[in-house]
């Protein structure tokens, strides 16, 4: 392949030296440890101790946010990831929330007594 | 731009036929084009199994009665089938810092270990279906085993087309990575990407439907 | 600075030494360009059947969709019949077969499926495809300056996901028990007991609706990342912008769909209920499922998508009216920035007010409330891009082209059903006129009279591009005048009809209700009469198209690269048709917006396009893609 005058000049950043890549790596592994102990957590709580079911939906909402929260920041690395990125993923969250609240509030308003 | 020679011409003349930012990010947003239509695709991903979740809290809360997770289903394999999961994510993401590194081998152990991660899990998957079916249910008996088989089934259907992906890539595809190495580094990170959100949507539908 | 010899080059003047150094030139890309094409000889198959091009991707989508486009009319004109003389016998309904239509005479059940297909057709096998398809795959790549797609391969499958589900759409007419007759819309219950042809509407969907996801990937990926250099957002012609905020609508709104699809089918071949509530009798007989599903629940998911989906109707015609409009008044757009922002926040809006569509489903009054204050929001930005539009004619200079009149009768067009959707969005006044005739005159106008206009000014606008060769505009004139007048024959009077209280989806069109008879026998004729009058006008369209796209497949070639005279890279900085591999031997830069016209600081033309660079001493060589681009040469 013939290298082009008007090939786009990349700058290494530095997230590409292998002794970056060796710290993400550690993160990595943290990351899974949390996950780990968080669905041990989830499992106790929810099902071993057999929580109400009201509690229970607090409880597993929170934990598998904060795990969702640890997949999609570190192993997607959502929070080192452009502002475009971002944008596109908060417009969706927004929409996602509206579809969530639509056919329930339109069933928990409607005319006469269900 | 003059072109001098022949060969000076050609390479001049092709260079603007390609499509640029393949791999190489574009400097203002910042990405390369399949990270960006990934995440796009990813977001519509977030759409699909969000109508499914909202289809869930109305049927569930305007229904009179609804069982406990438990009262049909394993937690026990449903658990160690989210450990997996989680197992693969951690896999597959080592592998990608391991192209990085410039280590093809690892690379492959860690894809290897990813897949047979996702195998394993169709396989639990695989036994809990035919366990529902041995006790005679099936979706058609009650809107929690139609939610279920449906949610768990478009997963699955999910977690098969990550394998297709990962199967092509550790195999046939990994030739990219002699003679276009960061072209295919990248493929790795966006089939990467879409694996995490598979392991994403598990993380919110396992207590959903099991523990709750 | 002599004065140097000029010599006349077509419709350009320019500098006699530049003159022989651009023909050279162009005889040098020329000899490379059929070496290129040599070289990458592509067996018939990958270049005309799975090609990754994206101009010939967009004569596929734009042939099959106008084929489609052509058969739902069809639909339309054997329901015409059937309403404009109810139960009468007619030698065409008996193409339906004996089982729909014995001895002529259309059955009640036999319009339903002609209705139901009428309008999914429409939607999402002749509209979208034309509109997203084809349009903005031809035309997105040029006007921003790119080789191709970002995704080519993508593209191709998009392509090929369509046809079969299109295919089976079709087919399901076949089938011994009928096709889809539960509306465009799928309500269950009916549409969970409904025979087979609604299993093979709900596979079909399947397949487009996973078409246009992957389309709307590819679109708003390379509008982002493959603009030409100096191409800011702000500089985008509208057009493109438009495509952009459509393909958002797309890709965010279709998944509920797909998975409503998913729950639908699921109800009908695994026997789940969802959709389907505990205790329905069906014909006597108490059905044996589960229960416990709510039929309201589809209605949300379905209008979830229909909601941004008629955006998705409106928003490329918007811009190919745009493109028209700027290019015909040889003015730029007035408001260019308020219809940006305007359109972007259409497409945010357009996922907060489907409920207004379900007004009738004993919605209390705080949700009727936000539905209907959100839908009152969102008629802001469309009146926004209209008085745009409009407004961009006032002081203008212009040419009333085939094309503008297509545009200039969308704006009345789109403002009337713009405005009639304005009581629809009230929830009191919509309590009168949901489901009524008033609903189908008012989407009818904006989509008939609006969309499809835009879309016929946008094949006589392109069509030189893509052809070289222009459509006669004698017969355009022709077809646009008998258009303009039989489509509002028939769908003007539905307003009355649905105020009357006629109600949509009935097979005889109103004459079994007394408080409806009067006004049905006294306008179902006349309108019927015009759906038949609006056939014969198509017939020029459909010649010139085709003796037109004949001769340019023979390579007669009558127009030079820039027909209109146009600004924008599309026109300016490609030949016609463009080049097969790559559009731009050199990709263009780009120095100014996108609609130049008659710029006081430039006299040399009324057009300045946006690549051409006037700051160096190489002259001004105005249209045509090499000359421009080697007067350009610096900048490369």
């Amino acid at each position: 392949m013939t290298e082009h005058i008007a090939e786009p000049v990349v700058a290494h950043d530095s997230h590409n030296d292998p002794e970056s890549i060796k710290r993400e790596i550690r993160k990595y592994l943290y990351v899974f440890g949390a996950l780990a102990f968080l669905t041990v957590l989830t499992v106790y709580l929810c099902f071993g101790l057999k929580m109400p079911v009201h509690t229970a939906i607090l409880i597993a909402l929170v934990v598998a946010s904060v795990k969702g929260f640890l997949v999609a920041g570190f192993f997607m690395h959502l929070l080192s990831e452009k502002k475009l990125i971002y944008g596109v993923l908060i417009l969706t969250v927004f929409f996602f929330a509206v579809l969530m609240w639509g056919p329930w509030h339109h069933w928990a308003d409607m005319l006469g007594k269900r | 731009m003059d072109a001098h020679t022949p060969a000076d011409a050609h390479a001049a003349a092709h260079h603007d036929f390609e499509i640029p930012y393949n791999v190489h990010p574009r400097p203002d947003t910042g990405l390369y084009n399949a990270k960006l239509g990934i995440w796009l695709f990813l977001a519509s991903e977030v759409m699909l199994f969000g109508a499914l979740f909202s289809s869930y809290i109305l049927l569930r809360i305007s229904a009179p009665v609804w069982p406990r997770g438990w009262t049909f289903l394993s937690v026990g394999m449903a658990t160690t089938n989210t450990f997996i999961l989680i197992g693969s994510s951690v896999t597959v993401v080592l592998a990608w810092a391991n192209l990085r590194l410039g280590n093809l081998k690892m690379a492959r152990v860690f894809l290897g270990i990813t897949l047979a991660c996702a195998f394993a899990f169709l396989v639990i998957k695989g036994f809990e279906y035919h366990h529902e079916f041995e006790e005679g249910r099936s979706p058609a008996t009650n809107n929690f085993m139609a939610l279920y088989f449906t949610l768990t089934g478009l997963h699955g259907l999910h977690v098969i087309g990550g394998i297709v992906v990962f199967l092509y890539l550790t195999t046939v595809g990994s030739k990219m990575y002699a003679t276009e190495p960061e072209r295919y580094t990248n493929r790795i990170e966006v089939a990467g990407l879409y694996w995490h959100f598979v392991d994403l949507v598990w993380i919110f539908l396992f207590p959903t439907l099991y523990l709750l | 600075m002599g004065q140097r010899r000029q010599v006349r080059v077509g419709t350009q003047w320019m500098y006699a030494d530049d003159a022989y150094k651009s023909l050279k030139e162009a005889q040098r890309v020329l000899k490379e360009e059929q070496h290129h094409e040599d070289a990458h000889k592509q067996p018939w198959i990958r270049r005309y059947v799975f090609s990754t091009d994206h101009k010939w991707i967009g004569v596929q989508y734009g042939f099959t969709a106008l084929c489609f486009l052509l058969f739902g009319f069809g639909l339309m004109l054997l329901m015409r019949l059937q309403l404009g003389w109810p139960g009468q016998a007619f030698s065409v309904m008996k193409v339906l077969g004996e089982t729909r239509a014995p001895g002529g005479i259309l059955l009640p059940e036999a319009y339903n499926q002609l209705g139901a297909m009428h309008g999914t057709i429409m939607v999402f096998l002749a509209i979208v495809p034309l509109a997203v398809g084809a349009f903005g795959n031809y035309v997105v790549p040029l006007q921003i300056g790119a080789p191709d797609m970002a995704f080519p391969k993508l593209n191709m499958i998009s392509y090929w996901c369509f046809l079969p589900g299109g295919l089976i759409m079709l087919g399901s007419f076949a089938l011994p028990n009928g096709t889809a007759n539960s509306g465009w819309t799928s309500y269950p219950p009916l549409s969970v007991i409904a025979t087979n042809g609604q299993t093979f509407w709900l596979v079909g969907m399947i397949f487009l609706i996973t078409s246009s996801l992957l389309g709307s990937v590819n679109f708003i990926v390379t509008i982002i990342q493959l603009r030409a250099k100096g191409l800011t957002f702000m500089r985008l012609p509208f057009f493109v912008w438009a495509q952009l905020v459509t393909s958002f609508l797309l890709l965010l709104a279709f998944p509920p769909l797909e998975a409503a699809g998913v729950l639908q089918l699921m109800d009908r071949v695994a026997g789940t209920s969802f959709f389907m509530p505990s205790g329905l009798v069906v014909s006597g007989q108490v059905l044996h499922n589960a229960g416990g599903g709510n039929p309201v629940l589809w209605q949300h998911l379905f209008w979830f998508l229909a909601h941004p989906e008629v955006y998705v109707l409106i928003l490329p015609a918007m811009g190919i009216v745009a493109e028209v409009i700027a290019n015909n008044t040889r003015k730029p757009l007035w408001g260019y920035r308020s219809m940006v922002f305007a359109v972007v926040f259409l497409g945010f809006m357009s996922f907060v007010v489907w409920a207004h569509h379900m007004f009738l489903t004993g919605m209390g009054t705080l949700i009727s409330a936000f539905f209907q204050t959100t839908t009152m929001i969102i008629s802001i930005p469309s009146v926004i891009v209209l008085s745009a539009l409009f407004i961009s004619l006032w002081g203008a200079s212009i040419r009333f082209t085939t094309p503008m009149l297509f545009a200039l009768a969308f704006l009345p067009m789109f403002g009337i059903g713009g405005l009639t959707g304005l009581p629809l969005g009230l929830a009191s006044a919509d309590l009168h006129l949901h489901d009524t005739y008033y609903v189908i005159g008012h989407f009818h106008y904006v989509v008939a009279p609006g969309t499809i206009f835009a879309m016929f000014a946008g094949i006589y606008y392109w069509f030189p591009k893509v052809c070289g060769r222009k459509l006669n505009e004698f017969w355009g004139k022709v077809h646009f005048w008998g258009s303009i007048i039989f489509i509002n024959g028939i769908f003007f009077p539905m307003f009355a009809q649905g105020l009357a209280g006629v109600s949509r989806r009935l097979y005889d069109g109103g004459i079994q209700y007394a408080h409806a008879k009067w006004i049905a026998e006294a306008t179902n004729p006349y309108m019927s009469i015009s759906a038949f009058g609006l056939l014969l006008f198509q017939v020029p369209f459909i010649v010139n198209f085709f003796w037109n796209a004949g001769a340019a497949a023979l390579g007669h070639k009558t127009v030079g690269d820039n027909h209109w005279d146009a600004t924008t890279l599309d026109w300016a900085a490609t030949t016609s048709p463009p080049l097969g591999h790559g559009n731009f031997v050199v990709l263009p830069v780009v120095h100014r917006g996108p609609y130049e016209y008659n710029n006081p600081d430039y006299s040399a033309a009324d057009f300045l396009p946006q690549h051409v660079d006037v700051s160096g001493t190489a002259p001004i060589t105005g249209g045509g893609g090499l000359h421009a681009q080697v007067a350009a040469a610096p900048e490369a």
